[in-house]
């Protein structure tokens, strides 16, 4: 028994040690590995080291995606790239705290760091690789079909509450919204509303994309808001001041509740940053993996906007 | 008479609403097994799970399941035995034991989404252990070890007196007495309380979404080396476990079957429960027998 | 850390140079092993609590919300041109989740030890419980998805309302706190001194009036501190309950109408907000609320268990 107590101790003390030893070497490693590289690569072509994106749950999936296809180009075989989720603010805190590489955004840094914080956003670069746009969808027993800006604003801000006063049948109108922090409301509400929308008595909140249409799908009466990659038949896309939500209309410019996917870094990109970010950018990820994920290419639209919301031609 | 009337009718409601209550346990087992039951095949349990096409398994999120469970025990086991040790045979009563004793109740009732944003903020930024297997079997330390204590603690209590106090009479020192009198009689419980409470750890999601992270990178199954980054069995890679999976696709997942991998991966999870709860009695009634027949 | 190892080493060398037995040395390491185990279980608790209040206080501190601001504001809009942190709601629906979770799973617990251990013992303890056990297994997400999926429906298309709620929560948290309620209850009715029960028998009186007179009159601080254990992680619970809850900040109306406990609100604004800013430090308040209310729960279980010993 005595041997099996020193074992034991001898195990957790070797445990914590190693912990101690390797936390030494992964913790500094990550940036030391960069670092490493920025001197190498000046000569060699193979880079080598470790990525880390975190951030935007929404955006996950794509980065997830091409990342895999990233490691798996015999030119970046000495490249990992991690993904991880956690939520925009999540992305954004890490990435200007130099945890991760890359953050991850649903929307413009500016909007995150605010007041006190303003000048974290101003650290960071913006590469936007990816646009995303996003429809009002409805429960399918609903026989509206179009909805005015001001009728949208209207139900969701609680002026209207029953589907007969914007043309439907007599059913009570049930919002299904995301929380007030969430970058995907952010976007509907400065680009298809024009006005912060309220937290309604009733009305239900929920983060996740599969959540909002299952509730929506399921809930007589709901409304909500989904990006075009969510969109199945369980739920039906009305036009908003008649305009169909189709790619080309908003590639166009005609459709305006899209935004762009934003993955930023703190400073210039390194090296490794910057292949993966090149990568993405690529027309062949942007023509194939943006593409079958329901992003619109960044390089498709006509028009840009900036942080404001000022759109060019 | 009304007595007996009474007593019938009592006895006849506790046995209604008890053998309700067992039905909708197994009709809530079933609900889930039985829906998930139809997706679950060889090649769902081993292979990647894919983004976009149909057809993705949850291999590695199986392996990263169980690997950070042993690695979780690894760390409670010697922390937990040490520490139910001290509170049970070397605490002098008093306030500081008393205050311990408060400690371990707190920390054991400590809300998950607690833990993992106390592990987001301490583990992985501020020791920079990053996203990886390590930070969340720490995390799952913090809530493990208050039931290893506890259960350590409790059965050490539960050792007869007298073989105790006869082994201190024989002039074997107290830690002599601990480690080779009473620890085995109290191991059956100890095994079936930790191995219980490992079935907990499993199905925990809430404290792992912010430290072991909601990707895993490619694995390599034929690199065990474990420093490497590709090995599955490096500890300080990031790794999405079971649970965790089945949190990301339900909320956005946008594979077609994202529901029926949803169900079939809970399915899996329930099982693999089940499978701990039987082996846990099945492993106690084990040591019970072997200790007390041969000792 | 090294405190007791400096008191104990003169006495441990002086014996040492006059035995030199090596079950000093062996008390010894056992003596330091523990208390080094001990030792880091109090460390983690006491960084959990400063990390937590850390950032939980400066929302006081830094952002100059007022306490009675936060606890009594009845409006949460964090992101507002004039922000307002009132965490009210939040902390109504924490309250009567977990306590109609409570009165929904405690006699269905109870029953079930009654039964357990009154009426079928041996059927009880070898097959009942650890199929009640086996609720404590499934993880929280499924109990969400199975909410969503089976409970919420049900509600909606028998009650008026949204189906998701309070009503919903209550429910999903009621199956998955009757575990632990089940538990302590049997542990508590099997330890009952048998002479009290034969007594009460031997007086003629029937089971039940053994049971509702005898029986729970002497376990009821047990029973009780089962309850209150259970309503603790009804209270801590996160992913399940924001499934089916709905989410809106708001004290709702009936039962079926959207609403929020802390847990979900820290689960929905964690991840979208930055490190700092007003609202995550909000969302830090309301995770010191949580934790501080874990003390509470523990302190009545202690109360309960101290009636209990008298």
């Amino acid at each position: 028994m005595k041997k099996i107590l020193f074992l034991a101790v001898a195990v957790m003390l070797t445990v914590s040690l190693a912990a101690c030893g390797t936390k030494g070497e992964t913790g500094s490693g990550n940036t030391q590995n960069n670092g490493k590289t920025d001197t190498q690569a000046g000569g060699s072509a193979a880079l080598s080291g470790s990525l880390l994106a975190a951030g935007s749950t929404a955006l996950q999936p794509l980065v997830d995606q091409v990342s895999k296809k990233f490691m798996a180009d015999p030119k970046y075989s000495g490249i990992t790239v991690q993904v991880q989720g956690g939520g925009s603010g999540t992305g954004l805190t890490q990435v200007s705290g130099g945890q991760a590489d890359i953050g991850n955004s649903d929307i413009y840094a500016e909007e995150k760091f605010k007041d006190a914080d303003a000048d974290k956003a101003k650290e960071l670069v913006d590469h936007q690789v990816a646009v995303v746009a996003m429809a009002t969808v409805v429960n399918k027993d609903i026989t509206v079909d179009n909805l005015t800006k001001q009728q949208l604003v209207d139900i969701f801000t609680g002026k209207v509450t029953n589907w007969k006063d914007v043309g439907g049948q007599d059913e009570k109108i049930t919002i299904v919204n995301r929380p007030s922090s969430s970058g995907t409301r952010k976007t509907f509400e400065k680009y298809a509303l024009g006005t912060k929308s309220e937290d309604l008595q009733g009305s239900i909140q929920e983060d996740s994309s599969g959540t909002v249409k299952k509730l929506v799908a399921e809930t007589p009466g709901a409304i909500g808001y989904l990006a075009f990659s969510y969109i199945d038949d369980s739920v039906k896309t009305l036009k908003y001041d008649g305009v169909e939500p189709k790619e080309e209309n908003v590639v166009t410019g005609d459709y305006p509740v899209w935004a762009y996917e934003h993955m930023y870094t703190k400073g210039e990109p390194n090296e490794i940053a910057k292949a993966f970010l090149d990568y993405m950018v690529s027309v062949e990820v942007q023509n194939t993996d943006v593409v079958e994920l329901g992003y619109i290419p960044v390089g498709k639209m006509q028009v840009k906007r900036d942080a404001a919301g000022t759109i060019t031609k | 008479m009304s007595a007996k009337i009474a007593n019938k009718l009592a006895t006849a409601v506790i046995i209604t609403i008890t053998s309700l209550m067992v039905l909708a346990v197994v009709g809530l087992l079933g609900f889930i097994i039985v829906r998930g039951l139809g997706h679950i095949s060889f090649h769902f349990l081993t292979s990647a799970p894919e983004t976009i096409k149909a057809g993705g398994g949850i291999g590695p999120q199986l392996f990263n399941s169980i690997f950070l469970l042993l690695l979780t025990l690894i760390i409670t086991i010697p922390l937990g035995l040490g520490a139910g040790i001290y509170m049970s045979e070397y605490a002098k009563p008093g306030r500081f034991t008393d205050s311990i004793r408060l400690v371990v109740e707190v920390l054991s009732s400590f809300p998950s989404i607690v833990i993992g944003l106390f592990g987001l903020l301490v583990i992985v930024n501020l020791f920079g252990f990053g996203f990886s297997l390590f930070s969340g079997a720490l995390a799952l330390t913090v809530f493990n070890l208050p039931l290893m204590v506890r259960i350590t603690e409790q059965s050490l209590r539960g050792v007869p007196r007298e073989q105790k106090e006869a082994s201190l009479a024989l002039g074997l020192s107290r830690w002599k007495t601990i480690t080779s009198v009473m620890l085995p009689i109290a191991m059956p419980t100890i095994v079936t309380g930790t191995i219980l409470a490992a079935g907990r750890v499993f199905g925990e999601a809430a404290a792992l979404l912010f430290t072991a992270g909601m990707s895993s990178p490619r694995l390599d199954f034929t690199d065990w080396n474990p420093l490497s980054p590709f090995s599955p069995l490096n500890p300080f890679r990031p790794a999405e476990t079971l649970a965790v999976h089945i949190w990301k696709i339900n909320s956005e997942g946008l594979a077609p079957d994202a529901a029926q991998i949803a169900a079939g991966a809970s399915a899996v999870l329930l099982i693999m429960v089940l499978i701990f709860n039987f082996a846990a009695r099945w492993f106690g009634r084990l040591l019970h027998r072997k200790f007390t027949a041969t000792k | 850390m090294y405190r007791p190892a400096e008191g104990e080493q003169p006495l441990h060398q002086r014996l040492q140079k006059k035995h030199a037995k090596p079950h000093i040395m062996e008390e010894w390491v056992g003596k330091v092993y523990t208390t080094l185990c001990i030792l880091v279980l109090v460390v983690t608790i006491v960084a959990i609590v400063y990390f937590v209040a850390s950032r939980g206080l400066s929302t006081f501190l830094v952002n100059g919300v007022s306490l009675s601001g936060l606890l009594t504001g009845l409006k949460w809009d964090p992101e507002g041109d004039i922000p307002l942190f009132g965490a009210l709601p939040f902390i109504f629906g924490s309250f009567s989740t977990s306590l109609l979770a409570a009165l929904i799973a405690a006699p269905l617990g109870c029953c079930a030890a009654i039964f357990m251990t009154q009426i079928m013992p041996g059927f009880g303890r070898r097959v009942l419980q650890p199929v009640i056990e086996l609720l404590a297994g499934i993880p929280s997400v499924v109990y969400g998805f199975v909410g969503l999926t089976v409970i919420v429906p049900l509600l909606r298309s028998t009650f008026p309302g949204q189906g998701i709620g309070i009503a919903a929560g209550a429910l999903v948290l009621s199956v998955m706190i009757l575990p632990t309620i089940t538990t302590i209850a049997t542990d508590a009715l099997a330890s009952l001194p048998f002479g009290l029960k034969e007594g009460s028998y031997a007086l003629g009186a029937t089971r039940w009036q053994t049971i509702y007179r005898i029986v729970i009159p002497t376990t009821l601080p047990s029973l009780l501190t089962g309850v209150v254990l259970g309503m603790s992680r009804a209270f801590g619970e996160a992913l399940a309950v924001q499934m089916v809850i709905g989410n809106a900040p708001h004290i709702p109306h009936s039962l079926f109408e959207s609403a929020s406990t802390l847990t979900s609100a820290i689960t929905l604004g964690m991840g979208n907000t930055v490190m700092g800013s007003a609202h995550n430090n909000a969302l830090w308040s309301l995770a010191l609320i949580l934790l501080l209310m874990t003390f509470v729960f523990v302190f009545v279980v202690r109360f309960l268990e101290r009636r209990n010993k008298r």
